[in-house]
């Protein structure tokens, strides 16, 4: 069974996306860089997001991180706001009840593409 | 292999080929995103044509009703006649019936359409001076119990649309309206859930349509009405919502203005913005479904809090009326 399987597919996706943005907008870390967005189109980056991390379908390649988080990358974004987001994930997750190894399997994921994100 | 028609041209689509790469691989610029049927940029509509349930997957029942599609995940299965969402649909004639002053610089313009208009309290349609002047507004009318379009327009200095409306429209003249579109709708499966409907200026129009339906269709959980202002003669409709709040237990509304004057005490509003009020009466918006409609700085402060407050995005529907582009 793949992880996103294991995870719960599309529903537990559904069930951590808000979560996962409400720890977002309140982490003082990170906030600053979703000020100004529009919150509904964002809530949907932030499924494709969470969908890719649970290792679910999705056709992002490192060419479309590049040039999503470019413009935060000028403002200053680096590896411990990165961290921080990987931080949030891994809480939404257990506050979902996610075993310590599967939370540990999807933060891998997310790790992949920290290069991608951050610009190196 | 089928053929899909898209701003006036005729493409060929492959057999398993989805429409967005259809349209995309022979020129036609559509946009697009993670490919795979989340993020929602390729959203389209079909104006003629069956639409495959997977292509639907994840848009709300009330978009999937009205055709609204995901290109990347649509694999035609007969002829297909798609448009952008934004594009403009079908225009129909009305008649002007009345126009009656609701405060110092918004009125309600009421309308009769030639053929009957297919719409949802809370939706917005365009409304054309010229073919090539036109501006949205909010419908504050109900379908199942108003027998006319009802808008609330509120005079923009130099306006060209609302100076029109305001000073030279009259009762008898024929005007040119849009479809009605929208997701700022009444939900009746969620007849048991709180509403909180939040609105500043003539945002109010869009939230009174929604509360009329809720209610007429026996809504049974509580509903929240704010309406901001920046003075107490910027409220109106106060009789007509302070006579549904009587006669209906579980409808609070709450008139909130910025400065406080004899006309705010006489009307008890509350001094401080329609948000302040909101989030001084509510602790928590967990399972609230929301309506969020006027200024955008509003909206986007409001739907903010609501949301680190609890409510799901999904709950939060808003209208944010924007500035006019240069058209």
């Amino acid at each position: 069974m793949s992880l996103y399987e294991q995870l719960g597919g599309d529903a537990a996706v559904n069930a951590a996306v808000d979560i996962f943005y409400r720890k977002v907008l309140q982490d003082a870390r990170i906030n600053r860089f979703f000020t100004g967005v529009d919150m509904a189109k964002q809530a949907a980056k932030q499924k494709a997001f969470l969908t890719m991390a649970f290792g679910g379908p999705n056709n992002y390649t490192g060419q479309d991180m590049r040039r999503g988080h470019a413009h935060l990358v000028a403002q200053g974004l680096n590896d411990s706001h990165f961290d921080a987001v990987v931080e949030n994930l891994a809480a939404t997750l257990k506050e979902l009840g996610v075993s310590d190894a599967l939370i540990a399997q999807v933060a891998a994921v997310a790790e992949t593409t920290r290069n991608d994100v951050l610009g190196k | 292999m089928t053929t899909i028609h898209f701003a006036g041209k005729a493409y060929v689509c492959e057999p398993r080929q989805t429409l967005l790469d259809c349209l995309q691989t022979q020129g036609a610029m559509v946009p697009s995103g993670c490919r795979s049927g989340i993020c929602q940029s390729c959203l389209m509509r079909a104006q003629e044509g069956a639409v495959p349930s997977l292509a639907q997957q994840g848009l709300s029942p009330h978009r999937a009703a009205q055709g609204y599609l995901l290109a990347c995940c649509c694999i035609p299965e007969g002829e297909m006649t798609v448009t952008l969402p934004d594009t403009q649909g079908l225009t129909c004639a009305a008649t002007v019936l009345q126009r009656v002053p609701l405060n110092g610089d918004i009125c309600a313009l009421r309308l009769h359409p030639d053929s009957p208009l297919d719409y949802r309290a809370g939706q917005y349609l365009r409304l054309y001076h010229q073919a090539d002047t036109s501006r949205c507004y909010s419908l504050a009318s109900v379908p199942t119990v108003d027998d006319y379009l009802e808008f609330h327009i509120r005079r923009i200095p130099g306006g060209r649309v609302s100076g029109w409306v305001h000073d030279d429209l009259q009762p008898g003249d024929r005007v040119m309206i849009g479809e009605a579109v929208g997701d700022c709708v009444y939900d009746e499966q969620l007849c048991e859930r709180t509403l909180l409907l939040v609105g500043t200026g003539s945002g109010l129009a869009p939230l009174y349509g929604i509360v009329r339906d809720a209610l007429s269709q026996q809504h049974t959980g509580p509903i929240w009405l704010y309406h901001g202002s920046f003075v107490a003669q910027g409220l109106y409709l106060q009789p007509e919502l302070r006579a549904l709040a009587a006669r209906f237990p579980n409808f609070h509304y709450v008139p909130c203005v910025d400065r406080e004057s004899v006309e705010s005490q006489a009307w008890s509003a509350r001094v401080m913005t329609a948000l302040d009020a909101v989030m001084a009466d509510h602790r928590s918006f967990s399972g609230y479904r929301v309506y969020l409609c006027g200024h955008p700085d509003m909206v986007n402060a409001a739907r903010l809090k609501i949301f680190v407050g609890g409510a799901s995005m999904s709950d939060i529907l808003a209208d944010p009326f924007l500035p006019s582009g240069p058209s």
